[in-house]
């Protein structure tokens, strides 16, 4: 009998372990929360980790964010796991217990959607670019597939795949009481499906990946659409920037770097298809002057190199 | 028809080869090859081809939706073999044979490259059929891509306006010298190449297949080169291939995707080869 008042005893340590393990965020005081700046009044970013996603870095790897107006608050993209979803949503509940109105994402790469599933509610809606349910239907099986392997089942198995229902095709404006979110859908560029995300009230541009600061820019969209909304992305009435990846910075000096590192691409690209070379040679050589500019440059400049070949021989 | 019946079977039995979940195929790799032989090849005997054809694609596939492959005969000139068709199979894709290269008789093709999609890390085989009748079988293997890379067409939009664009172009094989007749030539043809494999999110149903299933090229009358393509064949299909000149005037390209549509064009062909 004490053997089994003993097991019983056990199970029930196990029961409350994983009772503990399952309980929604916001009832466990020991939900980590992700590390946050108010860089103005009611704005709040996370600067994520210039890395690829894996394991150990949870995915963290994007700039994500929310802005807390009179009566809501927004999401600017959720990250890429759901663990770091969860701690962002600590975060905000540690700051504000207003509704989570909007959550909008950016595009639809692992690192900025991963996360989603934290936010699903009944008060909650998910905006993007009307291309973003196609990408998302094209691509998430297999993201899903790829960051499996690199990051493991605990993960990825609570990932899913959360399309939005908050379509943009042009501009679209988000009222969270006393708060402007002007939202504006680009043509392809960085991917096909590109949305940028200004608060009216402190200037200030979320511009998801259509602007890389540090990190190496990833062309997954268009090079030459990318170059070509440049003059109108810089537009944007906005005094500071927070990039998809790398530190809050100045309007539109931001792009600079970006816009070098495309316009070299290009020119090596397009050099490199007039003399016939071979895709392959693209992947090797092109775009070689910036390599000292940029982290991850090894990870994705062939890459890019390979995707503006494939796009630019087309001229 | 048949053709097509042929594909959607690999695609299936690719998928029931490769469906196990991810995390367990790390830990316990199936080897989906010997399937394949008999899938693809009626399990036919395969023979070394390392003297035969050889396949040069980047260990690691930067770009999981253009990786680029070359194959090229390694026979000597003076072989009485030749090469009759050479079929691309990327093991681990969903649809596994990517494409199924016919050379014709006279132009002895000696170097076709093309790129494909590479969904997970993966051994790629490639088979020589000679004139002898036989097999001989190459691989090697490619690494998948990282960060946000997707075996996906990139821009829908600019994919959907291109269907059916073709361009040729031909190079000049200076290395091989003026006189040796040979000539290098691409083709490409605009098209989406979707998977069909993908499910909207919305509507919840499957989008239909939709893919470049054949490809003819000729010089004058004489057939060059064909292609039997698949799914695992990037967007925007691009042969660029060597061969020895017959002299020809004209170059032809017919290509027919899935839903019927036939892409025809024809070009001159500089007598400069360059």
């Amino acid at each position: 009998m004490e053997r089994s008042g003993q097991r019983v005893s056990d199970r029930l340590a196990l029961a409350v372990l994983l009772a503990s393990l399952f309980t929604s965020p916001l009832a466990n005081a020991q939900q980590p929360q992700l590390s946050v700046t108010e860089i103005a009044p009611g704005l709040f970013v996370h600067i994520g980790a210039i890395a690829l996603m894996t394991l150990e870095n949870e995915g963290a790897i994007a700039n994500v964010g929310f802005v807390v107006g009179n009566d809501a608050v927004a999401v600017i993209d959720t990250g890429g796991s759901v663990r770091e979803g969860r701690e962002l949503l600590a975060a905000i509940r540690a700051r504000t217990d207003k509704p989570i109105r909007y959550v909008i994402n950016t595009h639809g790469h692992p690192d900025h959607v991963f996360g989603n599933a934290a936010f699903i509610g009944d008060e909650t809606a998910f905006v993007g670019h009307k291309n973003l349910p196609q990408a998302l239907a094209a691509r998430g099986p297999f993201y899903l597939d790829a960051f499996r392997k690199i990051m493991g089942d605990g993960l990825i198995d609570e990932v899913r795949i959360i399309a939005p229902t908050l379509l943009v095709e042009g501009s679209l404006t988000l009222d969270l009481g006393g708060r402007r979110l002007v939202l504006q859908a680009w043509p392809a560029a960085h991917s096909d499906s590109d949305l940028t995300v200004l608060d009216e009230t402190t200037k200030i541009l979320f511009a998801g990946d259509l602007v890389f600061l540090d990190h190496i820019p990833v062309v997954d969209g268009s090079i030459r659409g990318w170059l070509r909304m440049m003059d109108d992305l810089s537009k944007q009435p906005a005094e500071r920037v927070v990039p998809g990846h790398g530190p809050v910075s100045q309007w539109p000096t931001a792009l600079a770097d970006e816009r070098r590192y495309l316009e070299t691409l290009a020119a090596d690209v397009r050099n490199l298809i007039k003399r016939g070379a071979p895709i392959g040679v693209a992947a090797d050589t092109a775009a070689a002057s910036e390599r000292s500019r940029w982290q991850l440059f090894d990870d994705y400049n062939a890459r890019n190199a390979t995707a503006a070949f494939s796009e630019i021989e087309w001229e | 028809m048949f053709r097509v019946y042929l594909f959607c079977i690999v695609a299936l039995s690719g998928f029931a080869l490769t469906g196990v979940p991810a995390s367990r195929a790390a830990e316990e790799p199936i080897d989906p090859w010997p399937g394949l032989v008999q899938d693809i090849f009626n399990n036919l005997p395969m023979n070394d081809g390392g003297d035969v054809i050889s396949i040069e694609m980047p260990y690691r596939a930067e770009d999981a939706a253009i990786v680029p492959v070359t194959l090229r005969s390694r026979l000597a000139p003076d072989d009485s073999r030749r090469v009759r068709t050479i079929t691309l199979v990327i093991d681990q894709n969903p649809a596994p044979m990517a494409a199924k290269f016919e050379i014709g008789p006279d132009t002895r093709v000696s170097e076709i490259s093309t790129r494909v999609r590479v969904n997970s890390y993966t051994n790629v085989h490639a088979v020589a059929e000679l004139s002898d009748g036989k097999l001989y079988v190459v691989k090697t293997y490619v690494k998948a891509s990282g960060g946000c890379s997707a075996p996906a067409v990139k821009n829908v939009e600019e994919a959907r306006n291109r269907i059916g664009q073709m361009k040729y172009r031909q190079f000049s094989r200076g290395d091989q010298g003026p006189t040796s007749g040979a000539r290098e030539a691409q083709i490409m043809i605009g098209h989406p190449n979707n998977s069909g494999l993908q499910m909207d999110q919305i509507t919840h149903l499957y989008i239909p297949a939709f893919f470049i299933d054949e490809v003819h090229l000729w010089l004058d009358n004489s057939p060059v080169l064909s292609m039997e393509g698949g799914i695992s064949i990037s967007e925007d299909p691009n042969i660029r291939f060597t061969y020895i000149s017959n002299g020809a005037k004209t170059f032809r390209a017919e290509a027919k995707d899935t839903s019927g549509h036939v892409f025809q064009k024809e070009w001159q062909v500089d007598d400069s080869g360059t």
